[in-house]
């Protein structure tokens, strides 16, 4: 440590090669053991090659890499002046998307931005995370008995909530809409406001569902009886259950899936590359994976308590329970333990912005380790750092 | 360099507390807390993977070994549609056709290229085929061509190996044996839209198609019958070995109708080339024996896709062949009206059968002289005279005294401008009995002329023919019969063709009797609007009512000049011609409605042609014959 501060001292130029020695490089190479078990994944969904899935899925990996690495040089205080911006641009998006989305399988969700299709709500998850964190940090944990100050924070959540359920994405409304609460409770929200919101719960649930669309209703029902509707919705969840199961202990080899290579898992490089895995790979494949996961979680989540200021603690937690739940759900929905969502699974499905975004916000967390022990603006919201 | 410096300030300042930071210990808690859920919930996936892939790992593996045997699925033949006496009216025809199943070739523009070269597809085909490929999920299959003929077959299966993916299969297409003569009853079905698709995954499964009118729309559903499946055995590549068990689904549900084909056939037959309709009820039971709405058109043609200029000769044409008028169209009902009148005013107690009102030609309302058809008038007349002469004036009276809501409130329990619900009919519509709230509710006042001109059926009433059938019915049985049109489903009997489903109407018998009496005198007795309609059978009579309801108000210059006859109008601006009747009078068992659009009046046009169909369906009463009658017009008709 003290060699590295003199080192800065005397070379500031130095600076940026310092960080990225800084850098977290275990848990880079645990993202990117994850990265190549996708490769690998997509490789066989493929069929054998790696020219639909695989190889772009790469490319878009080693650019996100890089930009990965590029958002951990930055320091936490240009991260918090751009919070605002990035929240803005990122709800902007997500009104063009119901303005003039591209309507997929019912529900507005892409946008076409220069003949590449755009997720916002993936873009708007990250987004709001930094924009609590920033929100936070400034008010600091004593103020947080006012719960004046939490109407702000909370408009944040609920304004891009809302974008998403009306596209609709139930389950990604419900990601942002449960990581946003997971930073109010690590924020320091005190325990009987968090007793008063939770009291209303089941009765808004009941709202919910009555407001949901006749194919989200749909689905719940086909959940708990996937054999009503073979033919629709029931299908996924019949066939990734026989493949996980036909995995056994040990799999049926690499590349010998029958289930999947012979395409009885529909969309299996995206939402179903989970079961792709287990089928091939089997248990002790299926729960490395799981095990990888978990260490990124959890290895986040330490991230977060190292840092000595409240925007790298909120930062690092806020990414971590996003990368958490999207792996939660992605799970349980190809277990057939919730209805199937559209909910990727990071670092392994196929797919770009998702990818990105994933790359976007392991950038943030990098930039929380690097600069874990600058306390800046705390406690003083007049002051600018 | 900036951040640094700000970074030990701070440290400096925040020392006192180093160590103890308050937010820093609650995030370490409440985050260790979070760690402990992100864990469990995490470990519980594992543990249900366990369960899935260990536990019961076999029972999943017999299960993917049964997916070897690949599933396909394939639309189940639509249910038929027959008469009253089982004779087809829609019915299915073999279609041999060759399908692609997209999951099961790696090349499939290759596929296409090959096949194309041994049948030629169309480019409207082509175009069809990679949208559809677009959009249909991989497993289900895609229409390639349909209607194959041998030669083509032949020629597919011997180049069967080079086309992965390619099936030959036979299904089914919606003929139907009566062309135009049932269309409106019967309907069409036309191939799913997407947005169908979207809301039933089945619909996307070729062949399937989705009742677009008629009974073909109403009882879509049950038509439709279950989705079948045939397991087939593919090895590792997907390649068909051999089909091991086969679930037929379940064909549609077949639908009988209360129609008499040869009947509606005879109908169509009297109304010859008029812009027409008419219903025949069996008045017990309000089963419709017969409905024509003429012109019609070919339903099969819908099957396949309607050309555009076709469609515009149906669309532009003023008789409007495309709709259902029996149920769909609107009309005055005139004279026809006057039963109901008398009835409302019979159950106000405005009038008796004996009182006389008498009939100078005209009456004077408002400052406002409405006029009888009869210049002359009818002197003093009662009710019976007054039904018998259709007199003018008489029911001008009895609406000023009855008043507008009692009137309506009566007509509509016969049916008039009322929902009829048990008709198994799309946009059926319900006409109108105006009433003094319903005209304030569109901004108008209400006067004493209107409830005058809407005692003979003119102004703002509107019915269908098929009310006025009911209508009629409900004159004749005194029960409020329910129209309808499906007999049974699938061998089970409707239950409103049960004789005892219709309950009384809440009027008292001997106003039905005065009013009945009244009708009889119209076609019976010597002086009534219609003896064109007296029935040709021994000791059979027929009771009706005549109208003419004016498209065009008649201004009295027209009327005075005394050469007005409206048969030198335009077509469009001639009254309509209707008659509503039942018979036998002593027994009634049938009820008929026609309107003649623009047929001029009820009495020389449309009276003869109640009287012919009348005479048609009596003659063709089960009770006077063994074997369903018409039973070789229909089978020469399906030939």
């Amino acid at each position: 440590m003290k060699f590295q501060k003199r080192l800065l001292r005397a070379e500031p130029n130095f600076q940026i090669l310092t960080k990225l020695w800084q850098v977290n490089w275990l848990y880079v190479i645990l993202i990117c053991a994850l990265a190549v078990v996708g490769y690998v994944a997509l490789y066989s969904a493929g069929g054998g090659t790696s020219r639909p899935f695989a190889g772009p899925q790469s490319i878009r990996f080693c650019f996100g890499v890089v930009m990965m690495l590029g958002i951990a040089l930055m320091s936490p205080a240009i991260l918090v002046r751009l919070a605002w911006p990035l929240y803005i641009f990122s709800l902007i998006l997500l009104v063009a998307v119901l303005r003039m989305g591209h309507v997929g399988k019912g529900a507005e969700r892409w946008l076409m931005l220069g003949g590449m299709q755009v997720q916002p709500s993936e873009l708007a998850k990250i987004a709001l995370v930094l924009m609590l964190a920033a929100w936070f940090h400034k008010i600091s944990y004593r103020s947080m008995g006012n719960p004046l100050l939490l109407i702000p924070p909370a408009l944040m959540v609920l304004v891009p909530v809302a974008l998403v359920l009306k596209e609709p994405n139930l389950g990604t409304a419900v990601i942002i809409g449960t990581v946003g609460a997971s930073m109010f409770f690590g924020a320091g929200m005190r325990l009987w406001q968090i007793a008063l919101l939770i009291l209303p719960v089941p009765m808004l649930a009941r709202i919910a569902y009555s407001h949901l669309h006749d194919y989200q209703k749909a689905r719940v029902t086909t959940f708990l009886h996937p054999e009503s509707d073979p033919l629709g919705a029931g299908y996924n969840i019949i066939q990734s259950k026989i493949a996980l199961g036909s995995g056994g202990m040990w799999g049926q080899g690499y590349l010998h899936g029958t289930q999947g290579q012979l395409n009885f898992l529909p969309e299996k490089q995206t939402d179903f590359i989970f079961t792709m895995i287990a089928e091939e790979w089997g248990y002790v494949g299926g729960v490395t994976v799981i095990g990888m996961l978990l260490l990124l979680v959890f290895g986040g989540m330490l991230i977060a308590m190292r840092s000595r200021n409240q925007f790298g603690r909120l930062l690092g937690l806020g990414i971590s329970m996003n990368f958490f739940l999207y792996c939660a759900v992605n799970l349980s929905m190809v277990m057939g333990a919730i209805p199937v969502g559209g909910v990727p699974l990071p670092l392994i499905s196929y797919g770009g912005s998702a990818m990105l975004m994933v790359m976007f916000g392991f950038g943030l967390l990098m930039s929380a380790w690097v600069h874990r022990n600058a306390t800046f603006g705390e406690t003083t919201p007049g002051e600018k750092d | 360099m900036k951040l640094r410096k700000k970074k030990s300030g701070n440290r400096l300042m925040s020392r006192p507390e180093e160590g103890k930071n308050p937010s820093r210990g609650v995030f370490t808690r409440r985050a260790l807390l979070l760690m402990a859920a992100q864990g469990a919930v995490l470990g519980a996936l594992g543990e249900r993977l366990y369960g899935l892939q260990v536990l019961n790992g076999s029972h999943y593996a017999k299960l993917a070994e049964n997916n070897r045997l690949s599933k396909r699925f394939f639309a189940p033949p639509r249910g038929r549609i027959t008469d009253r006496f089982g004779i087809s009216v829609a019915a299915n025809r073999v279609n041999w056709r060759a399908l692609l199943l997209a999951e099961e070739t790696s090349d499939i523009p290759g596929t296409l290229e090959r096949f194309a070269q041994l049948v030629p597809l169309e480019p409207r085909d082509t175009t069809r085929i990679e949208h559809e490929l677009r959009h249909k999920r991989r497993f289900i299959p895609i229409m390639l061509r349909d209607f194959l003929s041998w030669d083509d077959m032949a020629r597919l299966e011997l180049n069967m190996p080079s086309l992965p993916g390619v099936l030959i299969d036979v299904g089914t297409t919606r003929v139907y044996p009566f062309g135009p003569l049932l269309a409106h009853v019967v309907g069409y079905v036309a191939p799913p839209a997407e947005k169908d698709v979207v809301h039933n995954a089945e619909l996307a499964l070729p062949g399937m198609r989705v009742g677009r009118s008629g009974i073909e729309q109403t009882q879509d559903a049950s038509l439709r019958g279950q989705v079948g499946s045939v397991e087939m055995e593919v090895n590792a590549v997907g390649r068909v070995m051999a089909e091991l068990d086969r679930d037929e689904g379940l064909a549609g549900d077949e639908i009988t109708l209360t129609i008499d084909s040869g009947l509606q056939q005879q109908v169509l037959g009297r109304i010859a080339d008029q812009s027409a309709s008419a219903v025949v009820m069996d008045c017990r039971n309000g089963e419709v024996l017969a409905m024509v709405s003429n012109p019609s058109f070919d339903p099969s043609l819908f099957d396949s896709g309607v050309s555009q200029a076709q469609w515009i000769e149906w669309t532009n044409n003023s008789q409007t062949p495309l709709i259902n008028k029996a149920v769909s169209g609107l009309y005055p009902p005139g004279s026809t009206f006057k039963p109901a009148v008398a009835m409302a005013a019979l159950r106000a107690g405005t009038l008796s059968p004996s009182d006389r009102i008498s009939c100078p030609g005209y009456i004077d309302v408002g400052g406002t002289r409405f006029h009888c058809w009869s210049r002359y008038g009818h002197g003093s007349i009662n009710l019976r005279q007054g039904l018998k002469y259709s007199c003018d004036v008489f029911f001008y009276e009895v609406a000023r005294r009855t008043g507008m809501d009692a009137i309506a409130a009566t007509s509509e329990l016969f049916g008039l401008g009322a929902r009829l619900p048990e008709i198994e009919l799309p946009h059926v519509r319900q006409g109108l009995i105006p009433t003094p709230t319903w005209r304030r509710a569109h901004g108008h006042h209400w006067n004493g002329g209107d409830t005058i001109v809407s005692g003979i059926g003119q102004g703002f009433v509107q019915v269908t023919p098929l009310q006025l059938a009911t209508y009629a019915s409900r004159i004749a049985t005194g029960r409020a019969v329910q129209p309808h049109l499906i007999r049974s489903v699938a061998g089970r009997l409707a239950g409103l063709t049960d004789l005892g489903h219709a309950t009384d109407m809440d009027m008292p018998g001997t106003f039905f009797e005065d009013i009945r009496a009244g009708m009889y005198a119209v076609v019976n007795e010597e002086g009534g609007t219609a003896p064109k309609a007296r029935l040709d059978i021994p000791g059979v009579q027929m009771a009706g009512k005549t109208g003419s309801a004016q498209v065009r108000r008649v201004s009295r210059a027209m009327r005075e000049s005394g050469h007005f006859n409206s048969a030198n109008l335009p077509w469009e601006y001639r009254p309509h011609a209707l008659f509503i009747c039942y018979a036998p009078y002593d027994a009634p068992r049938y009820a008929t409605a026609v309107v003649i659009e623009h047929g001029n009046a009820g009495a020389d046009v449309a009276a003869p042609l109640a009287r012919d169909i009348m005479t048609d369906t009596l003659r063709r009463d089960p009770v006077n014959h063994r074997e369903p009658p018409g039973q070789e017009v229909a089978q020469a008709e399906v030939d």
